[in-house]
């Protein structure tokens, strides 16, 4: 591979580290005080409402919701971080209330697909590369020339076309 | 010849994708509309239907008793699930204690409280406003109330004594009238 | 009486769609021109029907018959005439028949103007279209009925039902409910219909591959006939998602614009398979490639729009959009099957005569660069299938209820997306043929250089995302790659030409629509892509409770509660309005009103946010309805958006250059006559 297709790698690579979680929240948090309404609302952000459709928790505004928000801080002040929280909320009201499902069981299929995907379509891709440059390199004098004289019959062939096009 | 071998190569190797291809589209396609299709006919039925078996639970109550239905065969098992925040459940709060104290000490009957998605500190307070005596717990998971695809609260469901559903309400059970009219065919039943 | 003549109406157009089906299957088997000239008659006619039975709905919610149930579920008297109009399509009943309009509306527009060049093809187009349509007409008249009336029985039950069975009392309301308060907003006026205009749209190129591929046609004839639809719908989809996306940006007041929501995801599946086909059949035109491709592409995005539609209404998805459960779930997944089985036969038939894959001569060739472009978008698209379907399947395999939320969509087809701006901004410069990737770096150095300066000037204003900033060079990559390219190309044209650069840039453009029509749209998509960049990866927010003239700091602005003014009864709901002073240092730059209307017959609240929008950054300010709101004191939200105006401006760009690439080209007609004389 020459430095042109490495750098051209090296683009891919970074792209696709890129989109990592750019949102990190500290995951072993020792007692803030005082917990903000921000604070809340970050860990809430990334929770759904248990009985509301799909709807994240620091935008819902049953009664409900507000109970939970409370709880959440509750558990902040008390020290919690926010992985303890979403495993509590998991445990207390089941899976569907994470924003993603944890990692166990059957879920592995959701973690496993997406990277299943990009793989075999990449090397769908780069199958057919090496396909097309060990077939192209075996014909060398096969790169088909453009016709040096028009003649008659490709004229009419054009024409022909060109009349279907009208 | 070099590139004849290299081309019968690459037709084989063609149509082995080729085949590869169609087998995997054709399994896409059909486990698709086969998971679909059954996804479809579970969700067509949307709650339980009376006579329907119930598989078995474990509630384990605020104050950590442990009550398993199993365990429980030859009771009749009102299960009621409420939450803190719904306004409705404030209607039958009074409705369910008055008939739990008539029946509690017949033996034949358990009256068990569900706390559907609710937080323990409203759902204690809830408790004591009604001064409800039987044994409540909180629905962990959520998976009491998956079972009994619950959609809402109040919801009440009678289990009798065979451990089939005997008997369900959707909504509150705002006089004890109703709950006896609930519950006594489900005793006498038997 | 209206629901008469409506229903009457409905029935004729039913059995005339069927006739159309029958006569276009004798003519394709016979070739018959009569037989073929009267399913097409057929067809035609189902249309000015439809729009009769269209007319009587739209009668009925002008004119307030709330006996009618679908009248009295989404329309009330206080309602603006905009809005009755609108609730055409606020209910499942309308909107189905919407549908059946719209499909008979573009096959008579299709049967109407291409007759002359497609015969072979048209017996089977009319079937294709005919038989969507039938399916469609079938679920209004006799599942999800819009002249369904509310009767009352002799026990004092409410029942709606299409004809009174002997002793029923047709019920009288002298008011209906009218449009869920949420919808009650201009986007929500034309993001529904732009966006069925956009999924009808494609069922015409389908019908077209369909018909090409029972036909045996190995050309690309289907493709040029429909190379204006294929652009129109992907218009309007791509309009209709935007629509959606400024709708919930405008009302739904959780700061965004795009929620990963499952419906949402239904409506970009289509449009993720649409655009790769509209790339991709740019290379069955101009090089004859990739013809499987392009068939597969153009009837896996039919097939996605029915799985979309289907569930959207079929109660399978946990969705905030999602229509309420009704009976036409089932009758959906018939029809679903029936559309992929017939099209993955017809597919497998005739795979191997559809000619020979991929003469691609070098991975670093336009057309290697476009076999990964498609294959980005299928990947982007499976993702997001997965997403969709995988709380259904988990639900399935394991009975526990699952969330895919934003995290998962975000991680996995981020980096893909990147991938695609990259190769916008490499492809413009790609050559046909035999290319290497030295080839292809001589060409790009120069305008990657100057690329540069965008996430240098980034940084040095303060970026410290690396995400941030890479996403920042690759939108400037591709601007300068396309504008270099145009550059260079007018520079070339003005010189040969001897005239000035507006002219040679004129002249280009018009000879060359869909190349700088393309061009245009990928503009307007970076530009987009700006804006999600800036919100997704720079937005910031609070929450606050102020009480008057209490102010608060917030991303380099202050902002003040200047006090709260409350109307009553203006179109139905009570508006309270809430005003906060937006200033920066000492310059005064306007005030925000966030609002909190409550309607009295839905006995809804809808929070309205207030928003400044600058081309910087947005000021976004909702007011937390939860919390006691008051002239004594409130709770707002504060979002702060960078750059998301340029997603709005983005979305005109791609539309203005959408039109532009549908233009047609002049002057083909000099061209025939060139070459004749030149024999």
């Amino acid at each position: 591979m020459n430095k042109h297709s490495k750098l051209i790698g090296i683009l891919f690579g970074l792209v696709l580290i890129a989109c990592l979680p750019s949102v990190v929240l500290a995951q072993d948090a020792t007692p803030i005080s005082p917990v903000t309404d921000d604070l809340v609302n970050a860990v809430a952000h990334d929770l759904y409402c248990p009985v509301c459709e799909n709807i994240p928790l620091d935008v819902c505004p049953t009664q409900a919701c507000a109970q939970w928000r409370a709880l959440i801080r509750e558990k902040l002040e008390l020290g919690w971080s926010t992985s303890q929280i979403n495993d509590f909320f998991a445990e207390q009201y089941g899976e569907k209330v994470l924003s993603v499902p944890s990692a166990r069981g059957f879920n592995w299929a959701l973690y496993i697909l997406p990277p299943v995907i990009i793989i075999s379509l990449i090397s769908i891709g780069v199958l057919v590369a090496y396909l097309l440059v060990r077939r192209f390199k075996q014909k060398p004098g096969s790169i088909p020339q453009a016709p040096t004289s028009v003649t008659t019959e490709v004229l009419d062939e054009i024409e022909q076309d060109l009349q279907k096009e009208r | 010849m070099e590139p004849v071998n290299n081309n019968i190569q690459n037709e084989q190797i063609k149509k082995l994708s080729t085949i590869i291809g169609i087998a995997a589209a054709i399994v896409i396609v059909v486990g698709l509309l086969a998971a679909l299709g059954i996804a479809m006919k579970r969700s067509a039925n949307k709650s339980l239907v009376v006579g329907q078996d119930i598989k078995d639970f474990t509630v384990t109550s605020f104050e950590g008793e442990t009550f398993q239905k199993s365990s429980l065969a030859g009771k009749v098992i009102l299960v009621n699930f409420w939450s803190s925040w719904c306004a409705s459940c404030d209607e039958e709060g009074d409705a369910l204690e008055l008939v739990w104290q008539e029946v509690k000490d017949s033996g034949e009957v358990l009256f068990l409280g569900v706390n559907y998605v609710d937080t323990e500190k409203d759902s204690m307070a809830f408790l004591e406003r009604y001064g409800i005596s039987y044994p409540n717990g909180p629905d962990m998971g959520s998976r009491i109330s998956t079972l009994f695809k619950v959609t809402g609260v109040p919801e009440t469901y009678i289990i009798g004594r065979d451990g089939r559903l005997a008997a369900m309400n959707i909504g509150p059970l705002t006089t004890a009238a109703e709950v006896h009219a609930l519950l006594d065919p489900v005793l006498a039943g038997q | 009486m209206i629901s008469i003549i409506a229903l009457g109406l409905l029935v004729i157009a039913l059995v005339i769609t069927v006739n159309a089906i029958v006569t276009g299957v004798f003519a394709a088997r016979n070739g018959s021109a009569l037989t073929l000239e009267s399913s097409r008659r057929a067809a035609l006619a189902v249309f000015p029907l439809l729009t009769g039975v269209l007319v009587c709905l739209l009668i009925l919610l002008f004119t307030g018959r709330f006996e009618y149930a679908y009248v009295y579920q989404t329309t009330e008297v206080d309602m603006p005439f905009y809005l009755k109009v609108a609730a055409l399509w606020g209910g499942q009943e309308g909107s189905l028949l919407f549908w059946c309009w719209l499909l008979s509306g573009f096959s008579f527009i299709a049967l109407v103007r291409q007759w002359k060049r497609d015969r072979d093809l048209m017996p089977w187009v009319i079937v294709v279209t005919m038989f969507t349509l039938l399916f469609f007409l079938v679920l209004v008249l006799f599942f999800e009925n819009p002249f369904n009336r509310y009767y009352i029985t002799m026990d004092g039950q409410v029942m709606s039902a299409l004809f009174s069975t002997g002793f029923t009392l047709l019920a009288d309301p002298s008011n209906g409910m009218g449009l869920n308060p949420l919808l009650r907003h201009f986007g929500m006026v034309i993001h529904p219909p732009t966006l069925y205009l956009g999924f009808t749209g494609f069922v015409i190129p389908f019908a077209y591959a369909i018909a090409s591929l029972i036909k045996g046609r190995t050309d690309d004839h289907w493709i040029r006939a429909t190379r204006k639809w294929s652009l129109a719908a992907w218009l309007f989809l791509s309009a209709g998602l935007v629509l959606g996306s400024r709708w919930a940006y405008d009302v739904l007041g959780w700061g965004g614009y795009w929620g990963w929501d499952a419906v949402e995801i239904s409506a970009l599946m289509p449009w993720l398979t649409g655009t790769a086909y509209l790339h991709s059949m740019m290379m069955q035109e101009k090089r004859g490639l990739f013809k499987h491709w392009n068939i597969a592409l153009i009837i896996l995005t039919f097939c996605l729009v029915i799985l979309g539609t289907f569930l959207t209404r079929s109660g399978l998805l946990s969705s905030v959009h999602a229509f309420s459960e009704s009976a036409i779930g089932p009758a959906f997944f018939v029809f679903i099957t029936i559309v992929f089985i017939a099209s993955l036969v017809l597919l497998i038939w005739r795979w191997s005569s559809l000619g020979s894959a991929y003469p691609v001569k070098s991975f670093f060739s336009r057309e290697g660069l476009f076999l990964f472009n498609n294959l980005l978008f299928v990947a982007i698209f499976l993702i997001c299938l997965t997403g969709v379907l995988f709380p259904i399947f988990s639900e399935l395999f394991t009975g526990q209820q699952v969330t895919v939320g934003p995290p998962f969509y975000r991680r996995s087809t981020g980096p893909l997306f990147g991938l695609l701006f990259l190769l916008m901004g490499i492809v413009p410069l790609s050559a046909w043929g035999t290319s290497t990737a030295k080839r292809l770096n001589s060409e790009i150095w120069k305008p990657a250089v100057v690329s540069l300066t965008f996430p240098l000037a980034a940084i040095l204003l303060g970026v410290r995302q690396w995400g941030g900033a890479l996403g920042i060079w690759l939108v400037g990559l591709v601007i300068c790659v396309t504008l270099f390219d145009y550059a260079r190309s007018v520079g070339v044209s003005a010189r040969n030409n001897h005239e000035p650069w507006w002219k040679a840039f004129n002249r280009l453009t018009s000879r060359n629509r869909r190349r700088y029509g393309g061009y245009i749209i990928h503009l307007g998509i970076v530009l987009m892509g700006l804006g999600i960049i800036g919100i997704e990866f720079f937005q910031s927010e609070t929450q606050a409770t102020l009480a008057p003239e209490q102010s608060i700091d917030f991303a380099g602005y202050n902002l003040t509660y200047k006090g709260l003014s409350v109307q009553d009864n203006v179109e139905g709901r009570e508006a309270a309005r809430a005003y906060i002073d937006v200033s920066k240092g000492s310059r005064n730059l306007g005030t925000i009103t966030p609002r909190h209307d409550f309607y009295y017959t839905a006995e809804q609240t809808v929070t309205l946010p207030g928003l400044r929008s600058t081309l910087k950054d947005d000021l976004y300010i909702i007011l937390v309805d939860w919390m006691p709101i008051s002239s004594d004191g409130a709770t707002f939200k504060i979002f702060h958006n960078p750059l998301i105006k340029w997603l709005w401006i983005g979305s005109i760009v791609l539309m203005l250059g959408t039109l532009v690439a549908m233009w047609p080209d002049p002057e083909r007609k000099t061209a025939a006559l060139e070459v004749k004389a030149g024999v």
